[in-house]
């Protein structure tokens, strides 16, 4: 009770720092935040490309019903594959004709349709990697009756370079900005318990216990980092909002993340209360 | 009560601030601790009230010693030795009541008894008309009331004062003077480190122990003995 009095005190006491304080833990934070909803939207653009790998088996004209049976049963009992599906040589015509309508002279004159039927194999999350892709391919290619398999081996290749390039980059830039944030966030609060040393000093000269001391500063150092990474959040989603209406349509982050974000404004809050009350605790 | 035993305190590198003293403060004895500046007047307050640890020897305050005290130790001393500086040390921006009941406050006295007890001690130091007035806009002299009051409201057994009469006119020198000559009426033992030597010879029977570059040169008791 006396911490939450006194931090609220030296707050009421100290508007302009503890404003300077938080803002300077909002400002820290909200480059975190336009990192985050850069990093998620990328991440979803990744994502999205990544549920288009497929990989399709066409087979031969003369193929038996039971030998498609036999090869579906296989690829379904795989656990890279989410689902199958079968394309009959008649869908493929349609498809095409809809996917390719400018070209739709080439397919009003034929008199035999020269597209072959194919099994659609869809990967689940997680199994989209060039090697598991490889993988059920190989599976399929080994029946005598499938003719080709085909899943863009350059693309997959290219697709899973580009995300292992994102999760470094996105590691390396976060851990650097985390930092960057944290030594600002450090940085405000020591500014703040600066003011303040004379006071910890007269709390020592009466007899306060160590715990006693610290509790308000750690208190304060909460509701400071609280407040500036609710403000972050705030200016965050403005940029967000921006962009979305009036650039491009992007995605806002899960909840869960802008109220990690918050949290950690109190969590580096009390986190460098403790390390600079800490040094003035020793000077005393 | 007080009892340093060939007490040394070092500052690497900038050199010794006191060398090898001794002395011993009774129950209810009132001293005044002389030197020129730099001579260690603090540095002996400061290890008194166990803010620094000495070098070498020991010092023993209401049976702490130096060379045993724990953190908990010297918070619970320091609820028993109330210490008066020059610079007053208050609270900024609180008023003289609030001051004096953080002091109570830290001790985990009751609310309901902080404030009667702090406004008794502001009475007793003459400032009750004062007591809601913030600190800051006080005078010196009254400032420094407040900062005894502070330093007496969890009754200590012991007062250090540094240069308490310092920043102070004459006036107001004299008014903190009767405040700590009551104060050891009543059984306080009382430390207080000075330069001034008027306040010194204005008190005859008080105990005058003289430091001169960290040694101690002259102690009136002893000078007392010999001559007895």
């Amino acid at each position: 009770m006396h911490a939450l009095r006194e931090a609220l005190a030296a707050i009421r006491r100290a508007p302009f720092l503890t404003v300077l304080s938080a803002g300077m833990v909002a400002l820290a934070l909200f480059v975190v935040g336009l990192f985050t909803v850069v990093t998620y939207n990328l991440h979803q653009a990744l994502t999205r490309v990544e549920e288009r790998v497929e990989v399709v088996a066409y087979v031969r004209d003369d193929v038996r019903p039971e030998e498609l049976a036999a090869l579906e049963a296989e690829l379904v009992g795989m656990e890279e594959v989410r689902a199958v599906h079968f394309v009959s040589r008649e869908d493929a015509l349609l498809a095409a004709r809809e996917d390719l309508s400018e070209f739709e002279d080439l397919f009003t004159g034929l008199d035999e349709n020269p597209l072959p039927a194919s099994f659609e194999v869809e990967l689940h999350p997680g199994f989209r990697s060039p090697e598991s892709v490889a993988r059920v391919a190989e599976v399929a290619s080994i029946y005598p009756f499938v003719e080709a398999v085909a899943y863009g081996r350059d693309w997959v290749d290219r697709l899973h370079l580009l995300r292992q390039i994102g999760a470094i980059g996105t590691t390396v830039l976060g851990v650097a900005f985390g930092v960057v944030a944290a030594l600002i966030i450090a940085t405000a609060v020591r500014i703040a318990i600066f003011a303040r040393r004379d006071e910890i000093y007269i709390m020592r000269l009466v007899g306060a216990t160590n715990g006693f001391i610290r509790r308000p500063f750690l208190l304060e150092g909460f509701l400071t980092g609280l407040a500036g990474g609710l403000l972050a959040t705030g200016l965050t989603y403005a940029a967000y909002f921006a962009v979305y209406r009036l650039v491009f349509p992007i995605e806002w982050i899960p909840i869960e993340w802008a109220l990690g974000g918050v949290m950690t404004g109190g969590l580096f809050g009390i986190l460098a209360s403790a390390i600079a009350v800490r040094r003035y605790l020793q000077e005393v | 009560m007080i009892k340093l035993t060939k007490v040394t305190k070092e500052y690497p590198p900038r050199g010794r601030a006191l060398s090898d003293v001794s002395f011993h403060i009774r129950k209810g004895e009132f001293a005044f601790l002389t030197g020129h500046s730099g001579s260690g007047k603090s540095t002996t307050l400061r290890l008194i009230h166990m803010a620094e640890r000495p070098s070498s020897g020991e010092v023993r305050v209401l049976g702490f010693s130096s060379e045993l005290a724990t953190g908990r130790d010297i918070w619970k001393l320091r609820r028993r030795v109330g210490f008066v500086f020059q610079d007053f040390r208050l609270l900024p921006g609180r008023t003289a009541l609030e001051n004096v009941a953080f002091a109570l406050e830290v001790t985990g006295s009751p609310r309901r008894e902080r404030i009667p007890r702090a406004n008794h001690l502001l009475e007793e130091v003459g400032l009750s008309t004062k007591s809601e007035m913030s600190v800051d806009v006080l005078s010196g002299g009254e400032r420094q009331r407040v900062a005894i009051a502070r330093a007496l409201v969890n009754e200590p057994l012991v007062l250090l004062a540094d240069e308490p009469t310092g920043n102070l006119d004459e006036r107001a020198a004299r008014g903190v003077m009767e405040l700590f000559l009551e104060l050891n009426a009543r059984g306080t033992s009382l430390l207080m480190a000075t330069h001034e030597l008027t306040l010194v010879r204005s008190q005859p029977d008080a105990r005058v122990l003289e430091l001169d570059e960290g040694r101690l040169v002259y102690d009136s008791e002893l000078v007392r003995e010999e001559s007895a």
